[in-house]
Order: C-alpha cells, then sequence, then structure tokens
C-alpha cells in the first residue's frame, strides 16, 4: 500500500523538475529509478500504482524504469564484502559477523529523466542540458 | 519525435517527504525535544509500554504524545486516560505516518500546548512492520518493539525495520513461560540485522525491564536537550 504515498513522492519531485523547465512542458519517455533489495519497495507494484497515477497527467504514458540494487554488505572483521542472505542471518560468510556495514541495497533514488521537447525550441530559449547529480 | 535528452537527478524518492521530515525536526530542535517514532507490528504493546512509560516518567518530565491510528481513536483515549496530552492522527488508508501527517498533528498540538515546554514528544505510529520503517517524520530516535508472540523470526522477515530501529523493545516477557520461544534466538536475530541497536526485554503488565528502558531514554533526553544538531549525523 505504500507504493501509493511513493508515487505521491515521485509525483511531487517530478513536477519541482518540470518546474526548472517552465514555461515549456517536457515530454517524458523514461523516469529511472533505483531501488535497493533492502528496502520496502515492491517494484512491479511501483509500476503499477505509477501508471495509474500519471493517467491524464503531463507524465501520461511515460514509462517507469526501475534498476534493482542488490543488497551487498561488508565484514567488518575482515573487510570483504559479501551478499547478505536472509536464510543465513545476513551474517557475513567468511567470519559469521552480523551484517553491521551495508554498502549497497538501501538505495531508493530518482536517478535521471529521459524527455524532450515535442516543438523546436527558440534561441532564446535554449533546450536544457543534463544537468550534473545533485 | 523529439531529442532525447536526459537530466541527472540523483535525488531521493521520498525527497517530498524527507524535507517535511527535515521542517519538522527544526520545530523538534528548537523546542529542544527528544522526539520518538515508536513502531511496531498491530498487537505488539506500543500503546500499553506508553500507558507504562507515561505513567512512570510524568513526574520526571513533560511529555506528550502524537497517536497515528488507521481509523479509531482507541488507543488515543487509553493514553489520555493517564492524564497526558494526546493528539490523535487518523491515517484512513495510510498504513504508516508520514512527516506531512505529524505536522499536522503539531499543528493541533501547538493549539493546546507550547510545545518548547516538553521534554519528550511520543510518534505512536500506525501498527505495522513494514511500510513505517521508510518514512521519516523528523524523528530524533526511531523505536521498534516486537513481542515474544509474534516468535524469533521476524527480524530475519523484517529486517529493515529492525535495522532502522536505534533501539528495539522485545515486550510481553512475562509471557515467555507459556510459549515455546527463544528469547535469546529473538535477540540475536535482531542484532544479525542490526548489531548496533539497543535491545531491552520489558513487559508492561509486571514492569520488568522498565528501569533499563527509561534510562536509555534519559540518555537519549540529554543527548538531544545538550546538542540537538549532533542528532542529525
Amino acid at each position: 500500500m505504500h507504493e501509493v504515498d511513493m508515487t505521491r513522492c515521485l509525483l511531487l519531485s517530478m513536477n519541482e523538475w518540470k518546474q526548472q523547465h517552465a514555461p515549456r512542458v517536457p515530454a517524458v519517455d523514461r523516469v529511472h529509478l533505483e531501488v535497493g533489495t533492502f528496502t520496502c519497495v515492491e517494484p512491479d507494484q511501483l509500476v503499477v500504482t505509477w501508471a495509474d497515477a500519471v493517467k491524464g497527467s503531463w507524465l501520461d504514458g511515460a514509462e517507469l524504469v526501475i534498476e534493482s540494487v542488490p543488497l551487498v554488505g561488508r565484514c567488518v572483521r575482515c573487510q570483504a564484502t559479501y551478499s547478505p542472505d536472509p536464510a543465513e542471518g545476513f551474517r557475513s560468510p567468511c567470519c559469521h559477523h552480523p551484517m553491521e556495514e551495508i554498502v549497497s541495497g538501501r538505495e531508493l533514488r530518482i536517478r535521471s529523466v529521459a524527455y524532450g521537447f515535442e516543438s523546436a525550441p527558440s534561441p532564446t530559449n535554449p533546450v536544457s542540458r543534463p544537468t550534473a547529480a545533485r | 519525435m523529439h531529442m532525447p535528452l536526459e537530466d541527472s537527478l540523483g535525488i531521493n524518492l521520498l525527497a517530498a517527504n524527507q524535507h517535511r521530515a527535515e521542517h519538522n525536526r527544526e520545530h523538534f530542535d528548537a523546542w529542544n525535544l527528544l522526539c520518538l517514532n515508536v513502531m511496531s507490528s498491530p498487537g505488539a504493546g506500543k500503546t500499553s509500554l506508553l500507558e507504562r512509560s507515561l505513567a512512570a516518567l510524568a513526574s520526571r518530565w513533560a511529555m506528550a504524545v502524537l497517536e497515528g491510528d488507521m481509523t479509531t481513536l482507541l488507543d488515543a483515549e487509553r493514553l489520555e486516560a493517564v492524564g497526558i496530552p494526546v493528539v490523535p492522527i487518523t491515517t484512513g488508508r495510510a498504513c504508516h505516518l508520514d512527516a506531512a501527517m505529524v505536522s499536522g498533528g503539531l499543528k493541533l498540538l501547538r493549539q493546546r500546548l507550547d510545545p518548547a515546554g516538553l521534554d519528550i514528544l511520543w510518534v505512536e505510529n500506525v501498527g505495522n512492520l513494514v511500510c513505517p520503517a521508510e518514512f521519516a517524520i523528523g524523528e530524533h530516535r526511531k523505536v521498534a518493539l516486537l513481542s515474544v508472540t509474534e516468535g524469533d523470526d521476524k527480524p530475519l522477515k523484517y529486517p529493515v525495520m529492525f535495522r532502522e530501529a536505534d533501539c528495539v523493545l522485545i515486550t510481553k516477557v512475562d509471557l515467555l513461560p507459556h510459549l515455546p520461544v527463544d528469547v535469546e534466538r529473538i535477540e540475536a536475530h535482531i542484532r544479525q540485522v542490526n548489531p548496533r541497536t539497543a535491545v531491552f526485554r520489558l513487559s508492561a503488565t509486571t514492569g520488568e525491564g522498565f528501569e533499563a528502558w527509561h534510562d536509555w531514554l534519559d540518555a537519549q533526553r540529554q543527548a538531544v536537550q545538550s546538542s540537538p544538531a549532533l542528532l542529525h549525523a
């Protein structure tokens, strides 16, 4: 159920991003997310709620592309990275140490937006360029 | 067709909630109070915990409660009976509190009292072991409850909640003699997903374990009131 609220947050961020291009309205092809496997997000459910939420809006037809980021831990004893396994209690396979350090897997990130403009830009309103990651 | 462009955003999916949570946190810090986000599955004993702790601590600290519930005011009424100000937040269909809901609760609270006079603000979240873990509300500390009746596997089945918790309370330990459950195993599983969290074993029925839990609370309250900015780390 919380994917609905997550989609709402995503739409708020997308509306803020749209304002950067005002008065033109970008035609969004894809929104790329990075979602860690050690989060409470179900990617398929997020895609469904997104498709429903954008119907009839300026984002209608925009695809939500979710890249899954695997859970990776680092053993604080031997510094080895490993894939924590719930069946093994998330412990490091090398030292059986508890999952102290998480290297990746907690990501909930809007990575990028692929878009364009339907009409050619005027000289006084140039096409925006890719911006640096914030 | 249009010329393909791409903007790198690199912002949190929940940035909108995060911004509101940071705004709440600024208020908490300005008021110099400790805000606790209390989370668990339904029936783990959040309200019973608060009833006992509020009654025990009322003479030492000024406290208030924001009480999240999906549909009813039942928990809020229980806590009002203790004599502590309670603001109910009915979430409707939402299975967690978010920062905007807590912000709304704070507005109502401010109509009743000056939060600057509080030492601790408790936020009892909606009973759910999944969603509340991902939605910050501006709290200084996350407290998760796990009752012994839920079994020892829950920290491994719902690891994000227990990973995020600054403190885990194993509740209803007075029932241990009647249950085929190993409390050592429960605690071991909690520490496997979060070796840094504080863990206490409590019974709201007998009062067992509350002294250590209240000592932990006191340490957190002192940390906030002496240097709230440090807790942003």
